[in-house]
């Protein structure tokens, strides 16, 4: 029983932890990191916890105390938006433009290929009768 | 169909836009949320035996100095400033606290003896008080003033003439 409770316990540290970023390291989580100070913010994370505290409300703690900054994934609003939104954005927008020059080559075959010229098209007639 | 030449141009606008605003700001800067807000309160044992907290220095001017003696060589840069500010300023009613992180005993009390730091150090176990004010590195130096809000950060080694325009914009501070 015991051991399931602790077991539960460092789950959910680990689960909030991932998604703090190491503030000493180049792109790693409070989670992954081995330096000292990612091991005291995940002991204070896991105190956290143990005072019933939610995801939310520890990363708001870390928030108040780093920035934004802090969190590895950018929160979705204000400027940040264009990091969430644009690369849809860029795939709506590139497959509309595929999809519209594809249709303009398709469409414009046809009509691109030459009128024959009228006396070219005699002489041809004529000579084939010629050989026969 | 001139609008069909302009689409290229037009497009790469506001790229430039976001690259001019991305190449504009420094990466390496994290700004403090905490700055110009209430600097959170912490109660620590001295290296001296005796008790340092924010609270009982409730009206003072604070320089809050966060340092480890392993961190060279910032932290040896700006010991003798720290000292030579606190010596000069502490009968005007400036107040110096040190904050020794992630550091060995024996290594930190070292330091303190090589600088003859004369004000109050403290070691912060488990890096409580360090997480709290948000520090990333050492050295970083927190300029509190009189009401008790955090009115700069500095992060890396200080400076003379950041060290006295800092100090004297406390102490003019009411």
């Amino acid at each position: 029983m015991r051991a399931a409770t602790n077991f539960d316990l460092e789950d959910r540290v680990r689960e909030i932890a991932s998604e703090l970023r190491c503030v000493v390291c180049q792109n790693l989580s409070v989670a992954d990191s081995p330096s000292d100070l990612a091991k005291e913010m995940r002991n204070l994370v896991r105190e956290q916890v143990q005072q019933g505290k939610n995801r939310e409300e520890i990363q708001a703690y870390f928030v108040s105390r780093y920035g934004e900054y802090v969190l590895l994934s950018p929160p979705k609003r204000g400027f940040n938006l264009l990091v969430w939104g644009l690369p849809f954005l860029a795939i709506a927008v590139g497959g509309g433009a595929v999809y519209l020059v594809v249709r303009r080559w398709t469409e414009q075959a046809p009509a691109k290929r030459p009128a024959i010229d009228p006396a070219y098209a005699e002489r041809v007639q004529r000579e084939l009768k010629d050989r026969e | 169909m001139t609008w069909k030449k302009l689409l290229i141009p037009l497009a790469s606008v506001p790229v430039i836009l976001l690259l001019a605003y991305g190449f504009r700001t420094d990466p390496k800067a994290i700004p403090s949320p905490l700055v110009q807000k209430l600097a959170p309160d912490f109660r620590l044992q001295a290296f001296d035996g005796g008790e340092v907290s924010l609270a009982d220095l409730k009206g003072k001017p604070l320089v809050l100095n966060f340092w480890a003696s392993w961190c060279y060589p910032a932290c040896y840069e700006e010991a003798p400033l720290l000292e030579a500010t606190w010596k000069r300023y502490k009968d005007q009613g400036l107040m110096m606290v040190g904050v020794d992180i992630q550091d060995k005993e024996a290594n930190a009390r070292e330091f303190l003896q090589r600088f003859g730091f004369t004000f109050p150090n403290a070691p912060d176990p488990g890096s409580k008080v360090s997480i709290d004010y948000g520090v990333y590195g050492v050295p970083e130096t927190y300029f509190i003033d009189r009401q008790g809000r955090i009115a700069y950060k500095h992060v890396g080694a200080l400076t003379p003439a950041l060290m006295e325009a800092q100090v004297q914009s406390l102490l003019k501070g009411t």
